[in-house]
């Protein structure tokens, strides 16, 4: 039915299929949608947010979403900076990552902020001074620059590759591509950095400050550093499920090895600068404003030692040592293993720099304070999520993403 | 954003947040603009080719 | 700045004068026209600029003992006392602003967008939401002031330190055609409702009020931490979270050394190292 857009040589499956399939998950989309639509004309009284939690859980899925997007702009970093050859083959793939992730974040804090129609006001008004004038800046502008690498690769689409301004647009922006990329690059340091320097400012909560290099508190460059580490986790994750979804082959293990060992590097450092930053933070900062580590994960119901252990041990040096040692990086299921404990350590770490900061008390008298989203809140939660198992259906199914996946399954054809 | 928004001042902070902020803008900018212009270039030049 | 001398509003709050009788904020809720919610049972987001905290030394009887402790906003100098307030530093919109003319932190309705940043920024819990449209019981909107703005679903909101009242006052000393404004001329709401005359109200910046002799503030930065200016060089007088270098400009002040505890953090044994460094006069 729908043949003439499928990619040449590649096998989808029927449209029917492909239609329901879009349904089931389009039914959940609409339930996000009507929830952030009460959220708009109702206000945010449909959120279990209060004076104390003025943060929760949207800048939370906020910051994850971009987290794990930096695979996109690190891929890019890599692929048309440092001139890896290799990662053309999954490029594609995490920039389309990328662009949902961006696209969601923005979406996210449209939904989030009180007067969504005055959500100008930050460009407008800016205040060069706040983190979050930076994050909002740099956010919209890498995600034009996402957008820009995009576009490429939808013009590849077999019927629009035909119109011939299309096919030279297409052409001229891959050979340009590098002065974008490094853009996006530069842009992504910023705004990775400053929704780290974000919860590192706020020298009323000693939970989350922190000291620092001029203006930027080390929270600064260990979210951009994380981002850039966990990133590409999440990348080779979207692909391992989109080839067990497919039940194809997509990307050559080789091109996967590379980026899950730099990915390894790129953690064990990541790793020992928090290590460091943690360490320091508990016995220099925080006591010299008058608190102990240990005000911080008890005395309350949820927030404990483990969150810490899971974030940095189980989470952070155990896939990097997965990812840097040969055998183990190579070894499927303890690969998966690794690339998932990634990826929920860095959304974990960005839990405890947005919720556990608002959710320890400060004042002496003040009390812990937990909090429990309601359903419009986990709803647009999961709206984006739907939205992204979408847009990467409809572009798997009609763009050539994967430029190794002809020639993975000819082989596969010609061996059975 | 722009010099005549009330809050704006001609300080250090300003020159360097609004600077990288055009100068990003203006590379993205001139960069489409580049590769849009030489695609109709491209496109024109290519149907005359096919004529000839 | 048009003023030649800028001042520097602030109150002290005796808290053994304090009763816990809550006329400070309901005083300040009519002065300020703070809406109601439907179901005010969840104090966790219903607005209340001042808020009084029940304080208690934690031990058990007989030795128990209670204190009320009024908070409104802090109007945090910031650290080094520059007007870097937690809250305006933050502020990605600039919706809210610190006077250098006058120490008072003000805040932008109409430009406030309701990211929230503020709030999160701030350790004293001093800003609240407007989760719901601003609705009144039938009648009362007839008794709003018509000095301050109600406010808008969506945004922002804190104590102004009555900023109005300055507005008028400043008006009535021009009409006056002088520009003194004398102590009386200017007081918040919550400090004239207080029955106790537990709140004390004027500029710190100026010998003759009040709140400059009993502060005595201590104009150069802290010895033992840089960031904090104007500590009080009287025993008895603290501010809330000192340590953290907000430097609030808000006050206050008991006899009872528990009391004064509790209005910082510190490590164990810390206290007694440090209450001894507490107010004393370290640059007379
Ligand atoms: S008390 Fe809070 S709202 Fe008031 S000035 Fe300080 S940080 Fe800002
Ligand atoms: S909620 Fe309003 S006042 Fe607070 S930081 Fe955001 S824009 Fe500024």
């Amino acid at each position: 039915m729908d043949a003439a857009l499928i990619p040449e040589g590649a096998k989808r499956c029927s449209f029917p299929k492909f239609m329901l399939g879009i349904a089931i998950v389009g039914a959940v989309l609409l339930w996000g949608v009507y929830a952030m639509l009460l959220c708009w004309f109702k206000g945010l009284n449909q959120t279990n947010m209060n004076d104390y939690y003025g943060f929760a859980l949207w800048i939370w899925a906020d910051l994850a979403v971009i987290a794990v997007g930096g695979g996109a702009f690190f891929t890019g970093l890599l692929k048309y900076i440092l001139k890896i050859d290799e990662l053309k083959n999954i490029i594609n793939f995490a920039v389309i990552i990328g662009f949902i992730c961006y696209s969601s974040a923005l979406l996210i804090l449209a939904i989030d902020i009180g007067q969504p129609l005055r959500g100008w006001f930050i460009f407008w008004h800016a205040n060069v001074h706040s983190m979050l004038t930076e994050v909002a800046f740099c956010l919209s502008l890498y995600f034009a620059v996402l957008t820009i690498e995009f576009i490429p690769n939808i013009l590849e689409n077999r019927q629009l590759n035909k119109v011939p301004f299309f096919h030279h647009l297409a052409h001229n922006m891959h050979g340009t591509m590098a002065i974008f990329a490094a853009t996006g690059a530069f842009l992504s340091f910023f705004h990775q950095g400053s929704l780290g320097g974000v919860a590192g400012v706020l020298y009323g909560r000693p939970f989350a400050v922190r000291e620092g290099l001029l203006i930027w508190p080390w929270t600064f460059f260990l979210f951009t550093w994380s981002a850039a580490a966990f990133g590409p986790c999440f990348t080779l994750l979207v692909t391992r499920i989109t080839e067990a979804v497919t039940g194809k082959k997509l990307v050559k293990d080789n091109v996967v090895h590379l980026l899950a060992k730099i990915s390894g590097w790129m953690i064990c450092t990541y790793i020992i600068a928090k290590i460091i930053d943690t360490i320091y933070w508990a016995t220099v900062t925080a006591p010299g404003l008058g608190f102990e580590m240990s005000h911080f994960y008890t005395n309350n119901s949820f927030y404990g030692y483990w969150i810490l252990v899971t974030e940095v041990i189980i989470c952070g040096v155990i896939p990097g040592i997965l990812l840097i040692n040969k055998t183990t990086r190579e070894n499927h299921s303890l690969r998966l293993l690794a690339i998932i404990l990634g990826v929920i350590g860095v959304c974990l770490n960005r839990w405890v720099m947005v919720l556990q900061v608002v959710a320890v008390p400060v004042m002496p008298f003040d009390t812990w304070a937990l909090y429990i989203p309601s359903w419009q809140e986990v709803a647009t939660t999961i709206l984006p999520v739907a939205y992204g198992i979408i847009l990467i259906a409809v572009t798997y199914r009609y763009l050539p993403v994967f430029p190794q996946e002809r020639e993975l399954n000819q082989s596969k054809a010609q061996e059975s | 954003m722009f010099p005549f928004n009330f809050e704006w001042v001609w300080d250090i902070g300003h020159y360097l947040f609004f600077g990288g902020f055009w100068y990003a803008i203006g590379i993205l900018g001139a960069g489409m603009t580049y590769c849009i212009a030489k695609a109709a270039y491209d496109t024109v030049k290519g149907s005359q080719d096919n004529h000839h | 700045m048009q003023d030649k001398k800028a001042h520097k509003f602030g109150m002290v709050i005796d808290l053994d004068k304090c009763t816990g009788c809550g006329s400070c904020t309901v005083s300040c809720m009519a002065e300020n026209n703070i809406p109601f919610k439907e179901d005010e049972s969840d104090k966790k987001d219903s607005i209340t600029w001042m808020r009084v905290y029940k304080l208690t030394n934690g031990k058990s009887f007989p030795d128990t003992q209670t204190a009320y402790l009024p908070r409104p906003c802090q109007h945090c100098g910031g650290k080094g006392d520059h007007g870097h307030s937690p809250c305006v530093s933050v502020c990605p919109a600039t919706a809210t602003d610190y006077g250098y003319d006058t120490g008072i932190v003000s805040q932008i309705y109409t430009r406030c967008f309701g990211c929230r940043y503020c709030m999160v920024s701030c350790p004293y819990h001093a800003r609240y939401f407007n989760w719901w449209d601003p609705v009144w019981p039938e009648g009362m909107e007839k008794y709003l002031s018509p000095n301050v703005s109600p406010r808008m679903r969506g945004v922002v909101e804190k104590c102004s330190f009555c900023y109005h009242r300055y507005q008028l006052a400043r008006e009535q000393a021009y009409y006056n055609e002088t520009d003194e404004i004398p102590e009386d001329a200017y007081q918040t709401a919550c400090t004239t409702a207080c029955p106790a005359g537990a709140i004390i109200f004027g500029d710190l910046n100026n010998p003759s009020h009040r709140v400059h002799q009993i502060v005595k503030p201590d104009p150069h930065p802290d010895p033992l931490n840089h960031d904090v200016v104007g500590k009080s060089r009287n025993p008895k007088v603290f501010r809330l979270l000192e340590r953290l270098g907000t430097n609030p400009k808000v006050y206050y002040m008991s006899e009872k050394e528990w009391i004064r505890k509790v209005g910082d953090s510190y490590l164990d044994g810390e206290w007694d190292k440090m209450k001894n460094h507490h107010g004393s006069a370290s640059h007379d």
